[in-house]
């Protein structure tokens, strides 16, 4: 007879240890605005890649609510055209119909009280089946401005808790286009759900790419004896993109690069450079952390914004060998629009770690290349033994992080060049996610769903951290809006302006797009 | 894996030596072709097939897509041979994109002889990149070369239920397990199976259910009682109970289990409807009157739960079936993970072993 140790039932589920996935509560997803092109493009195609890998809950149920008027059976059959056009891997019929099956549609405008109480009489038939309480999440997948109009009405009808499950909201972004903005919108959430409710969504931080960040600073001992004002000189990040901007003028003609990119992800970037190792990996304690370095960051005020940061706008030029218009011929965009397609900015973190190190940020559409990066330039050593007539010289190491197109860490060295003399050159030595690793990377919106079903919100935006996000950016979109132009222009296909240049300092210089 | 861009090279006689610098000039050729080109450096795999198979074994190894180990040695077997003769392939799923890359795995498929078998080390140990895991894989028994070659090995790849007997598959792998981390397709099958269990018990409501568990009925093919053992020995090895050899009666398996509350009765009957390996269902009954049972059903598990108070419930828990090529994917996969609690449940089946 075998002996085996007793396990505690009263706490951890004993039968967890072991699987790669954990266990997500019985629940019903509610998509608003689930006809739009977030949903049908990600969302959808998204929780079809859940099912097929058994990721979903045991029991899982579908809810679309949206203005136009349809039956349940043709949203089922719009979902099942989204899903086989945007899936990343072929439909399995079977698991397609089983959970296309009893997806319901609850037609209406937002505002609707009639809306919701349909929408209640649905999430309770669901349970009725079920013979208990389903958690419930609504995911606002709709314009901003129905935000907070979502998130009222859904208290209104009580719908923001269930006894015996648990209710979140799923948020997507923008959180408002100012600080007043998200303050307001904070607000309004937050007189409604508690914050262990709210999830925020920023994409990015689902990306397997950006959670590599966390383990490439704090699995690997020889970085942080390096990673401080100490040894780095500069911090490079750079999100360029060699498209423009398609079918997204109404939406993009509003908000503009700092307000698409650098507001939100690109200051993630930085907090995952720049934050202290968290005491331990739950969402509070990294955003304990990352919250820490968004205070620390000195927000650029008055004339400060004219030397700390830049705008400019694509002309027309050339890219990938074709001609491409100008921003302002793009279909839909404002005569005369003075919205940025190109920002970047000089930020410091005023704490013990960064004191002094400049923290350089782009961000731009139509630039010679798509390509996210962070680059940490080290200090260059303190004497040079070796002539450098007749080579590329010594120059500082650089350890690049490359989260797109090719995921992967390059750490550049100087060395000799072969031959009679002592010449050197840099070189790179390279690291690439995709040679190392066997399984494919889900979609951030596979992690995300299930993140926000299982509660889990530590790759989502808390309250206070949004808001510091905001800090930031505000007085430059202010001093940019109260000095409408006219706005640096960069050729299509180019590294960008002329006029990024005028914010760096101490001789640095911009990497190669 | 759909090669459809690959560079071969082969030869007769041929040394360990000679295949590696073959390996490295083929990486060179590509590599200067289009810089796009990378190699894999995942994991190491060490098949050791019968020659008559190999083909076969090829075939499997084909299908696991992007599951492919960096660099695969076949060490293709006919007793009869005399002469070590290689070919190597370096393929990818196809050329690079630009800006993008394409990941070349290399294959060596070595032809040795019985007369190879004493010096078998001296052949492979060459041939695997060093400081990368070694996962080694006998699907045709040879009990001998596996110990020869576990020196080299990190992971051991088997299937329980390829041993006819269980108790043999159940004491093979435990015994495996002392030596290297093993990876059991068998117990890869179940993990839908044990993933919704522990799902079923998740919500602190349900916590308590799991002490007061009564009875536990497996459904599997006829020729996968192992995968029953493994499920039982987990849930065993998870809760604390204590099993009893189980007996024979009526073309099933019967015993009990002792919890710390009450004994658990257990059965493992075989389905001669199912057609695929593996696990076809099971029932879980708890002393308050609950009972959840989960089979195989299109699109997922088809799951029923009867409530204390006889009210019924059925759903469809939603998955598609991995089929024979994803389980061997996983198991390769898998060679980089490490699950605790296999061993436990292996040794826990093994007390209940008939």
């Amino acid at each position: 007879m075998a002996t085996v140790q007793q396990p505690n039932l009263e706490g951890e589920n004993p039968l967890v240890e072991g699987l790669e996935r954990l266990p997500v509560a019985p629940t019903t997803l509610v998509i608003f605005g689930a006809t739009g092109d977030l949903a049908q493009r990600k969302l959808l195609p998204a929780l079809y890649n859940l099912a097929h890998e058994g990721g979903l809950p045991e029991r899982f149920h579908l809810i679309g609510v949206s203005r136009r008027e349809k039956a349940h059976a043709e949203y089922a059959e719009e979902c099942e055209q989204a899903i086989r056009r945007f899936s990343r891997r072929a439909v399995d019929e079977d698991v397609l119909k089983r959970l296309l099956e009893d997806v319901k549609y609850v037609p209406g405008e937002f505002d609707e009280e009639s809306v919701y109480g349909t929408l209640e009489q649905t999430l309770d038939g669901f349970e009725e089946q079920a013979g208990g309480p389903l958690n419930r999440a609504f995911y606002l997948s709709t314009a901003p401005s129905f935000f907070p109009i979502i998130v009222e009405a859904l208290g209104a009808q009580g719908l923001n808790a269930r006894e015996g499950a648990e209710v979140r909201v799923v948020i997507e972004k923008p959180f408002g286009t100012s600080l007043e903005e998200a303050r307001e919108l904070n607000r309004r959430v937050l007189s409604v759900f508690e914050e262990s409710q709210v999830f925020r969504i920023d994409h990015y931080l689902g990306k397997e790419t950006v959670q590599n960040m966390m383990a490439f600073r704090f699995a690997n001992g020889m970085f942080e004896p390096l990673w401080n004002r100490n040894y780095i000189d500069s911090v490079q990040i750079t999100a360029a993109e060699d498209i423009g901007i398609g079918t997204r003028a109404g939406y993009y003609d509003n908000a503009g690069a700092l307000r698409d990119l650098i507001q939100n992800h690109m200051l993630q970037l930085l907090c995952h450079v720049a934050m202290e190792p968290p005491v331990s990996f739950t969402a509070e304690e990294v955003r304990n952390e990352k919250v820490k370095v968004l205070h620390a960051i000195h927000a650029p005020e008055g004339d400060e914004v004219g030397r700390m940061s830049v705008r400019g706008q694509y002309g027309p030029g050339h890219v990938a060998g074709e001609d491409v218009p100008g921003y302002l011929a793009e279909d839909g965009v404002r005569e005369e629009s003075t919205t940025e397609t190109y920002a970047a900015m000089r930020l410091e973190v005023d704490n013990w770690r960064w004191a002094g190190v400049p923290f350089y940020l782009r961000a731009g559409k139509r630039l010679a290349r798509k390509i996210t990066e962070i680059a940490v330039t080290l200090k260059p050593v303190p004497h040079l033994a070796f002539s450098q007539a007749g080579s590329l010289g010594v120059r500082p190491n650089q350890l690049i992080l490359t989260l797109q197109p090719n995921e992967g860490v390059t750490l550049q060295l100087g060395a000799k060049i072969p031959g009679t003399r002592m010449m050197i050159r840099p070189v790179n030595m390279e690291f690439l996610y995709g040679t190392s690793f066997l399984s494919q990377s889900p979609e951030a919106y596979e992690r995300l769903i299930m993140d926000a079903m299982r509660g889990d919100p530590t790759l989502f935006t808390r309250d206070d951290e949004v808001e510091a996000q905001w800090c930031i950016c505000d007085p430059i979109l202010q001093t940019w809006e109260a000095l409408p132009g006219p706005l640096a222009q960069y050729e299509s296909g180019s590294q960008g302006p002329d006029e990024a240049n005028d914010i760096l300092r101490d001789g640095h210089s911009w990497r190669a797009i | 894996m759909p090669a459809i861009s690959d560079a071969v090279w082969s030869a007769q006689g041929t040394t360990p030596d000679a295949i590696e610098a073959a390996l490295r000039e083929l990486l060179k050729e590509r590599h200067a072709e289009n810089g796009g080109y990378v190699p894999a450096r995942v994991l190491n795999m060490v098949a050791f097939v019968d020659r008559e198979w190999s083909g076969e074994i090829a075939n499997r190894l084909r299908g696991v897509g992007r599951y492919h180990a960096s660099r695969t040695i076949v060490l293709s077997y006919d007793p009869k041979r005399e002469r070590v003769d290689a070919h190597a392939s370096l393929a990818a799923a196809g050329d690079p994109e630009a800006g993008q890359l394409a990941l070349l795995r290399e294959t060596v498929v070595v032809e040795i002889g019985e007369r190879h078998l004493d010096d078998l080390i001296t052949i492979v140990d060459p041939l695997v990149v060093s400081d990368m895991p070694t996962l080694l894989w006998s699907p045709h028994g040879h009990p001998q070369e596996v110990d020869a070659l576990l020196g080299l090995a990190q992971a051991v790849l088997l299937d329980s239920i390829d041993e006819p007997e269980s108790r043999a598959a159940i004491e093979h792998a435990e015994a495996l397990t002392h030596s290297a981390y093993v990876v059991d397709l068998a117990w890869l099958r179940s993990m839908p199976w044990r993933e919704r269990i522990a799902g079923t018990f998740d919500p602190p409501t349900m916590r308590p259910e799991l002490d007061k568990l009564s009875a536990l009925t497996v459904r599997h093919h006829p020729d996968s009682t192992v995968a029953g053992m493994l499920l039982v020995g987990w849930l065993a090895s998870r809760l604390g109970w204590h099993g009893s050899p189980l007996l024979a009666h009526e073309g099933a398996l019967e015993g009990r289990a002792h919890a710390h509350r009450q004994d658990v009765a257990i059965r493992l009957e075989p389905d001669p409807t199912q057609e695929v390996r593996g696990l076809q269902g099971f029932t879980l009954r708890t002393a308050s009157g609950l009972q959840l049972s989960l089979d195989r059903a299109p699109g997922g598990l088809r799951a029923q739960r009867t409530e204390p108070d006889g009210e019924q419930h059925e759903w469809t828990i939603l998955g598609a079936s991995r089929g024979e090529a994803g389980v061997l994917g996983e198991g390769i996969r898998q060679a980089l993970l490490r699950d605790p609690t296999y061993a436990p449940a292996l040794r826990a089946a093994k007390a209940m072993l008939p």
